[in-house]
C-alpha cells in the first residue's frame, strides 16, 4: 500500500548540531506509527519538520507519493497533517466547541455561527468516538479533556495524518487507556497516527510499528509485535540497559517523617493542602501518586520551608520542624530534589563547583569565616563529579551547558552526598532518558537500602509503582489513601487518583 | 578540551561587542559633525588631543574618569543581585555632603585618618540613602528603579535643603571648605601635570575596584549575592535569605556611591555647594557598568572610556569649534550599540543565522 506520508533522507543541520542525519520514515495509511527516542535524539525536529515549522536542509516529504513543500503549518493542516503538542495550545475562557473552531469558525451573515459550530463539533466526536461537552469552557474541563479538544480541533481541520507529541505525559492511566480506546477508532476510521513517546510500555500497547531514533539517526524500524521493550529500550539508548528495578523488601524502621494534617496555599492563594498526613519511615520509599496539580509540589514545598504552612505540623524524628527556615530544614538532615531542576536545583549561571556547594557553601572546609576556600571547593566538585560519573568532568563547566540527565546528576551528587535521613524526590526522572533513570533509580534505592527514608513525588505511576515501599495518592490536596506496594494494581490508584476513596 | 572553544568565543564578545559598539559610536558622531559642517577627521584629532595630548590632558582624564569608577561599580554590584540601582546619582550627592562636611569638621586631624573618616561618612550616608528602597524591596516587593529614581530628586532637594539652611557659610550657598588634612590632590603630580586636578581619589577607587571583585567571586557574602542574582528561587532553595542578600547588596551599593561622593568632594571640588542639577555621574555609572559588563575589571575600563570622551571633548570644542554635545552623540550611540548587544554579535557574525 501507498504510505500517506513518506519523508525521504531527511537531514536537518543546526550551527554546530546536526538534528536530523539521513532519516527515512514512512506511515502507512490506518497505522499507528511510533517514534521512540530519548531526549535531544531529533524527535521533535522530525515532527516540526513534516509540521512546517522548519525546513530540512536537504531530503523530501511525499504525502500520498506527491512531492510536498512544506513551507508553513498552514501549508501542512491544508496537506490534512494535524499535530497536538505536549503543551495545549488552548484559550481556557472559551468553550470547547469555541476553540476548535477558532480560524475556521462557521459564519453566518459574517458573524460566528455558534449554533453551527456546536452542532460541527458533536458531529465529529460522534464520529470518533470522542465525547466532549462543546459548551463547556476550557478552563473548567480536565486535562484529558482537553487533549480530546486539541485532537477534534486537527479533526476538526481535516487531518488525515495526526501527530501526537508526548500525550500521555499528563494523563491517569484511566485517561491513558480513553486515548488509546480514541486512537483505535480513529484507526478504524482510516486516519494515520504519528505517536511520540519514550514510554515503552504504551508502544507495546498500542503501536503498530516503531522507529528508533538515536543521535539525529533512524537505528530500526520494527513491527511492534517482532519486538519487545527490552530490545527497544537498547535500541533507543544503544547499550544495553536493565528495566527492572532491582530491590529487596524493605524493611521499615523508625517514624523519621510525620505531617499532621497540613494545610496550605497554592501561589494562586488558593487552598492547596487541606489536611495531609503522612508517615515516613527508616529504610522505606514512600511514592506520592497524584494526578499533576493536587498539591503535590506545594507539600514537598511546605516540608522543605519554601512555603508556609497554614496549620498542620511537619514532625522530624519528633520534633516540630514546621515553617523552618529551608537552611534550618536541610541542617535536621532533610535533602531535596526539587521537581523543577532549572528553575529551583540549580544555578544554571554558576559553574558545577559552584552548584555542588549551594547549601553548604559556608560552612567550614568551603569558607574560612567569609573567605572561600576554593581548592577545597574544587576537589569536592572533582570527587562528586567521578563518584556521580557527570560529563564533562570539568568542574568550570557552567551548568546551563550540561545535558538535562547530567544536570540532575549534580542535583543528586549534592544532595545525597550529605547523606541525609531523608531524601524527598520530586519528579526525579522527569525528562531524562532511559540510561539516566536507570542511575536515578538505583540512587534513590541506595538511599532506603542504606536505612535512610525517602518520599518520592511522581507523576509516573510506573515509576511509583517500581520503587515504592508504600503508595499514597494525593486528590485535591488531602491524602486519599495509602495501600503497601506489593497490594496496589494501577486500576486501584487510578481510581484513587480521580477522587474516588481507596 | 571541550571547553576552551566557548571560552575563546566568550573573550572575543566580551572584548568585541564593546571595541565594536565604540568604533559604530564613533561613526554616528562622525556623520552627526558632516552633518552639522563640521570635519570629523579634525574633530576627533581634537578629541585625541584632549584625551592625550599632553599630560594636563591626560591628567584630566583620570581626574574625570574617578568618580565613574565607584559609580559604575556601585550599579555593577547591585546588578549581580539581580538589582537596578538607578538611585547611584542620589547615593553620590549624599556622600558629597557628607564627605564635605567631615572633611571641613575637625581639621588638625592626622591626614590619612581625617581622610578615611570624610570617606567613611560619605560612605555611611550614601548606604543609609540606598537602604530606603533597599528595605521596601526586600520587605515589601517594591520595585527598586521606581523608587530609587524617586530619590534622586529628593536627595537633591534635601541636600541643597540642608546646605542653605544649616550647613552654609557666611554669604555663600555652600559648605565650608575642606580642611587641609582631608584634602586628597597629590601636590607633586599637580605641578607635574600642569595643575591638572588628579588626586589619590583614582589610588582609593582601584582599591574600591579589587575589594568589590574579591567580595563578588571570593566571600560567601559574593557567592550568596551572585546566587540571588542568577536565580533567587535556587538561591532560596539552598537555604540563602534572598531579602537579606537584596538589602545588603543595596547597602554596599551606596556605600561604594557615597565613598564617591566624599572623593570628589575631597579632591576636586573642595567644598559642597547648592547645586540646581544632579551631577550626573551616577546616571553615568549605569552606562559605565554596561560597558564593563557588571565586571569590577571591564568598569575601570569603561569608567575610563567615558572618562576620556568627557575630558577630550572639551579641548575638541576649543580647538575645532565642533560642540561638545557631539560627544554626548557619541557616548549615546556607543551605550545604544552595547545594549543593542544581539545585533552588534550579529555583526561580529559570532553567532550564524539560523534557519
Amino acid at each position: 500500500m501507498e504510505p500517506v506520508i513518506e519523508m525521504r533522507s531527511i537531514s536537518k543541520v543546526f550551527p554546530r548540531v546536526v538534528a536530523n542525519d539521513k532519516i527515512n520514515i514512512s506511515v502507512a495509511p490506518g497505522e499507528i506509527h511510533a517514534l521512540l527516542g530519548e531526549n535531544g535524539a531529533g524527535k521533535s525536529t522530525l515532527m516540526n519538520v513534516l509540521y512546517g515549522l522548519y525546513q530540512p536542509t536537504e531530503g523530501d516529504i511525499y504525502i500520498h507519493g506527491k512531492k510536498a513543500e512544506i513551507t508553513n503549518p498552514n501549508a501542512a493542516i491544508a496537506m490534512g497533517i494535524g499535530m497536538v503538542h505536549q503543551h495545549f495550545m488552548l484559550i481556557p475562557p472559551m468553550t470547547v466547541a469555541e476553540n476548535i473552531v477558532l480560524g475556521h469558525e462557521p459564519r453566518k451573515f459574517g458573524f460566528l455561527d455558534l449554533s453551527r459550530a456546536v452542532e460541527r463539533v458533536e458531529e465529529i466526536s460522534r464520529r470518533y468516538g470522542l465525547q466532549v461537552d462543546p459548551r463547556a469552557k476550557v478552563e473548567n474541563i480536565s486535562v484529558g479533556m482537553q487533549q480530546r479538544t486539541e485532537i477534534l480541533k486537527a479533526l476538526y481541520r481535516g487531518a488525515e495524518i495526526l501527530i501526537l507529541d508526548e500525550p500521555t505525559a499528563v494523563l491517569t492511566p484511566q485517561e491513558i487507556t480513553e486515548l488509546f480506546e480514541i486512537m483505535r477508532n480513529l484507526i478504524k476510521e482510516g486516519k494515520s497516527i504519528i505517536f511520540i513517546t519514550h514510554k515503552l510500555k504504551e508502544i507495546m500497547a498500542v503501536s503498530d510499528r516503531v522507529t528508533v531514533i538515536r543521535r539525529g539517526r533512524v537505528v530500526d524500524t520494527v513491527r511492534t509485535r517482532d519486538t519487545n521493550p527490552q530490545d527497544l529500550a537498547a535500541k533507543m539508548v544503544g547499550r544495553q540497559v536493565s528495566l527492572q528495578i532491582n530491590k529487596q523488601i524493605g524493611v521499615p524502621g523508625e517514624k523519621i517523617m510525620e505531617l499532621i494534617d497540613l494545610y496550605a496555599l497554592s501561589n494562586r492563594k488558593l487552598p492547596a493542602l487541606r489536611g495531609v498526613s503522612l508517615e515516613i519511615r527508616r529504610g522505606e520509599i514512600v511514592g506520592l501518586a497524584g494526578v499533576d496539580g493536587n498539591g503535590q509540589s506545594e507539600l514537598v514545598e511546605v516540608i522543605a520551608g519554601l512555603r508556609k504552612a497554614q496549620s498542620g505540623k511537619v514532625m522530624m524524628l519528633g520534633r516540630d520542624i514546621t515553617n523552618y527556615t529551608p537552611r534550618k530544614v536541610i541542617s535536621c538532615g532533610i535533602s531535596h530534589i526539587p521537581e523543577d531542576r532549572q528553575a529551583r536545583g540549580l544555578v544554571l549561571d554558576f559553574n558545577i563547583e559552584e552548584n555542588m556547594i549551594l547549601e553548604t557553601y559556608y560552612q567550614d572546609g568551603f569558607a574560612n569565616g567569609l573567605i572561600l576556600n576554593h581548592k577545597q571547593i574544587e576537589q569536592h566538585a572533582r570527587r562528586l563529579i567521578r563518584e556521580f560519573d557527570i560529563r564533562p568532568t570539568d568542574e568550570k563547566a557552567f551548568a546551563r551547558s550540561l545535558s538535562g540527565g547530567n544536570q540532575q546528576k549534580v542535583i543528586i551528587a549534592r544532595e545525597v552526598d550529605g547523606d541525609p535521613e531523608l531524601l524527598i524526590a520530586a519528579q526525579p526522572t522527569r525528562g531524562l532518558d532511559v540510561g539516566a533513570i536507570e542511575f536515578v533509580h538505583k540512587r534513590i534505592v541506595g538511599q532506603r537500602d542504606r536505612g535512610k527514608a525517602v518520599l518520592l513525588v511522581s507523576l509516573d505511576l510506573d515509576e511509583i509503582m517500581a520503587l515504592s515501599d508504600r503508595i499514597a495518592v494525593i486528590y485535591e490536596g488531602r491524602i486519599v489513601g495509602a495501600v503497601s506496594a506489593s497490594e496496589a494494581t494501577e486500576e486501584m490508584l487510578g481510581l484513587m487518583m480521580a477522587g474516588a476513596a481507596g | 578540551m571541550v571547553s576552551l572553544k566557548p571560552n575563546s568565543r566568550k573573550i572575543l564578545e566580551l572584548a568585541g561587542v564593546p571595541a565594536l559598539a565604540i568604533v559604530l559610536g564613533l561613526v554616528v558622531g562622525a556623520i552627526a559633525m558632516v552633518w552639522m559642517g563640521y570635519s570629523p577627521v579634525q574633530g576627533y584629532r581634537g578629541l585625541f588631543a584632549g584625551i592625550f595630548g599632553d599630560s594636563f590632558s591626560f591628567g584630566e582624564t583620570i581626574r574625570s574618569m574617578t568618580p565613574l569608577i565607584y559609580t559604575g561599580l556601585a550599579v555593577a554590584f547591585a546588578f549581580k543581585t539581580g538589582l537596578f540601582n538607578i538611585g547611584v546619582e542620589g547615593q553620590f550627592v549624599l556622600g558629597m555632603l557628607a564627605g564635605a562636611l567631615v572633611g571641613a569638621a575637625l581639621p588638625g586631624l592626622p591626614w590619612l585618618i581625617h581622610v578615611m573618616l570624610a570617606i567613611g561618612a560619605g560612605a555611611l550616608a550614601g548606604a543609609c540613602w540606598a537602604a530606603i528602597p533597599g528595605l521596601l524591596k526586600g520587605k515589601f516587593g517594591v520595585h527598586e528603579v521606581i523608587t530609587t529614581i524617586m530619590l534622586n530628586y529628593v536627595s537633591l532637594i534635601l541636600v541643597n535643603f540642608l546646605i542653605r539652611n544649616y550647613f552654609r557659610v557666611t554669604a555663600q550657598e555652600a559648605t565650608a571648605n575642606v580642611a587641609p588634612s582631608a584634602d586628597l590632590t597629590i601636590v607633586a603630580l599637580k605641578h607635574l601635570t600642569g595643575g591638572a586636578r588628579v588626586h589619590w581619589g583614582i589610588l582609593i577607587a582601584l582599591l574600591f575596584m579589587v575589594a568589590i571583585a574579591f567580595i563578588l567571586y571570593r566571600t560567601t557574602l559574593g557567592y550568596e549575592v551572585r546566587a540571588v542574582g542568577f536565580n533567587p528561587m535556587a538561591a532560596q532553595y539552598g537555604g540563602i535569605n534572598v531579602t537579606k542578600n537584596i538589602v545588603l547588596a543595596m547597602l554596599i551599593s551606596g556605600a561604594v556611591a557615597g565613598a564617591g561622593g566624599a572623593v570628589e568632594i575631597l579632591g576636586v571640588f573642595g567644598r559642597m555647594a547648592v547645586s540646581p542639577v544632579l551631577p550626573g555621574v551616577g546616571f553615568d555609572g549605569i552606562a559605565v557598568a554596561l560597558i564593563g559588563n557588571n565586571n569590577p575589571f571591564g568598569v575601570l575600563f569603561g569608567a575610563f572610556l567615558f572618562g576620556a570622551l568627557k575630558t577630550g571633548a572639551i579641548q575638541m570644542q576649543y580647538q575645532t569649534q565642533v560642540p561638545y554635545a557631539i560627544i554626548r552623540v557619541v557616548i549615546a550611540g556607543i551605550v545604544f550599540f552595547v545594549a543593542t548587544k544581539e545585533m552588534v554579535r550579529w555583526l561580529l557574525r559570532l553567532k550564524r543565522r539560523e534557519a
